[in-house]
């Protein structure tokens, strides 16, 4: 059984713990003590990851870091019908991981603003913000574009993949890091199809699809 | 000394948390903001710190011998955290007894920044009728969503505002919970920015956990949510506890940075009374009849 070293503020523990609701997958999680005890960086956390980063993995003796990395490895191997992370596929796997590395730039940015505003990180975060909106920008014409096209999806896809879950979390925290989205529709209907799926689940600060949202 | 850039007299002579002592670094300098000024401190690690107003001299990071420091602010240390004050405090800060029992685990379950007024987050502390679409499935669950009568008086001696008799179903009330339960509650608010809820504890239903929310106003939109908690549980580890009531108080902050206007209306007219309840409506006039302006927005007059 998978093992997620896991912090429950943390979007990119989520997006591990978002594919495998939706993938329907049992898994065990050891919480870490991200904040404020820094269990991330602590000896023998760095000796399962010498980044001292969340999240990381443990399956069958393979302990994997990096959120991109992992929903990969866990589409690949426990989505049997093959659609979040297509093997087949060369030109949609390219664009998947375009799109895997938007995300991790939107954890640099949107991700890093939200940590100075609520856990106090010394960082820039005017750059940080401005950094998040050129991407959510580029991620909104994108979608709009597709919305024309037909495509509800982050990649040339009639479902979603794992580049949308990658992408999904620290959009949708963005708030808290003073990033607002009303300036991105296409990014906001994207979400609540996201929402939609079956499986979804939340994490603190995300809710539900739907009018439990109080205004 | 430089006038304060806070003019609620009220406020500035209020005890205000800075910090989590446990979790302050030994003998170097921190620096923080209360009502919008700059502060230092520094812990030397055995239970001793100081505060006192940022200076040029001695920068965040820098090492520090508090012996030597001059010039130094209020300063007490209770309930795990350095309190401090900008203007004249009183002696006491309001008591929490249970604090005192030794088979309590007494934790600062986070620091978290948050932007929103003071008031506007203990009103959201006190509000139980969120519980069952903001925290679904742990402090609430449809369709357990009324919010049954209730007390609430102004304790007079004490000078604080207190709810009882408050109730409660909850699928999974804390981290030492096995099931759903019916659960009561006790609210106390014994300072401005300060609430206080107990209720029932799991695993002795004679005693009561005790969880408190000390709001440090960094100005009068946003906070530090220092959340402790004083609670019966042997089985769990310190994480653990303290990833539960993340998980509630991540839950709430969207909730509450949303909140329109962000300072706290004080006219009984501005609000309708479904948001603002019982409690809600006796900590505004209480509010104002403390005189607090910082945080809030004053009743014409
Ligand atoms: N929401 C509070 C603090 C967070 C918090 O701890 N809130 C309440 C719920 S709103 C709580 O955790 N109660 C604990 C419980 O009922 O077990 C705030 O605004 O500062
Ligand atoms: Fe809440």
């Amino acid at each position: 059984m998978i093992t997620l070293y896991d912090y429950e503020l943390s979007g990119n523990c989520y997006k591990l713990r978002l594919l495998m609701s939706m993938l329907g997958i049992e898994y065990k999680t050891v919480p870490i003590d991200f904040y404020p005890g820094r269990e991330h960086k602590s000896d023998w956390f760095l000796k399962l990851n010498p980044l001292g980063q969340l999240p990381v993995i443990e399956d069958d003796g393979l302990v994997l870091r990096d959120a991109q990395a992992i929903l990969v490895y866990i589409a690949s191997k426990y989505d049997p019908s093959g659609t979040w992370y297509p093997r087949s596929d060369p030109a949609l796997l390219g664009e998947i991981s375009q799109w895997l590395a938007f995300a991790d730039g939107i954890t640099g940015t949107a991700s890093a603003a939200r940590l100075h505003d609520g856990l106090f990180y010394e960082l820039d975060v005017e750059a940080a913000r401005a950094g998040a909106h050129r991407l959510f920008r580029i991620l909104d014409e994108h979608l709009w574009f597709g919305e024309q096209e037909g495509r509800d999806w982050i990649c040339s896809a009639p479902h979603a993949t794992v580049a949308d879950i990658a992408c999904f979390p620290y959009i949708m925290l963005s708030e808290e890091g003073g990033i607002p989205r009303q300036d991105y529709p296409a990014i906001r209907r994207w979400c609540d199809r996201l929402k939609r799926i079956k499986g979804f689940t939340v994490m603190s600060g995300i809710f539900p699809a739907g009018p439990a949202r109080a205004a | 000394m430089s006038p304060t850039k806070c003019q609620d007299q009220v406020v500035l002579d209020l005890w205000h948390p800075l910090a989590a002592l446990e979790e302050v670094p030994a003998r170097t300098v921190q620096d923080t903001v209360l009502l919008e000024e700059r502060i230092s401190y520094v812990s030397d690690g055995e239970g001793k710190a100081a505060v006192w107003r940022s200076r040029p001299d001695l920068p965040a990071g820098s090492p520090v011998d508090i012996d030597t420091l001059g010039g130094c602010l209020p300063i007490k240390l209770a309930y795990g955290y350095i309190w401090t004050s900008l203007g004249t405090p009183p002696a006491e800060l309001f008591p929490i007894p249970e604090y005192a029992e030794a088979d309590r685990r007494k934790l600062n379950a986070a620091t978290v920044g948050v932007n929103v007024s003071a008031p506007r987050a203990i009103e959201n502390f006190l509000d139980m009728g969120h519980f069952p679409y903001v925290h679904t499935d742990i402090l609430g669950a449809e369709p357990h969503t009324e919010v049954k009568e209730y007390d609430v008086e102004l304790s007079v001696e004490r000078d604080e505002i207190v709810a009882t008799r408050c109730r409660f179903f909850q699928p999974m009330a804390s981290t030492a919970s096995t099931g759903g339960a019916d659960v009561e509650y006790i609210y106390r608010v014994p300072h401005p920015y300060c609430s206080v809820l107990y209720k029932s504890s799991p695993v002795d239903e004679s005693r009561l956990d005790v969880i408190a929310v000390f709001l440090q106003p960094v100005d009068q939109e946003h906070v530090r949510a220092h959340m402790m908690l004083c609670v019966l549980d042997e089985e769990n580890e310190d994480k653990v506890i303290k990833r539960f009531q993340q998980t509630i108080f991540g839950q709430d902050k969207p909730i509450l940075e949303n909140q329109f206007p962000k300072r706290l209306p004080l006219d009984p007219r501005a609000e309708t009374p479904i948001r603002a309840d019982k409690s809600a409506i006796a900590y505004r006039r209480w509010l104002s009849q403390k005189g607090v302006t910082y945080g809030v927005i004053p009743a014409a007059t």
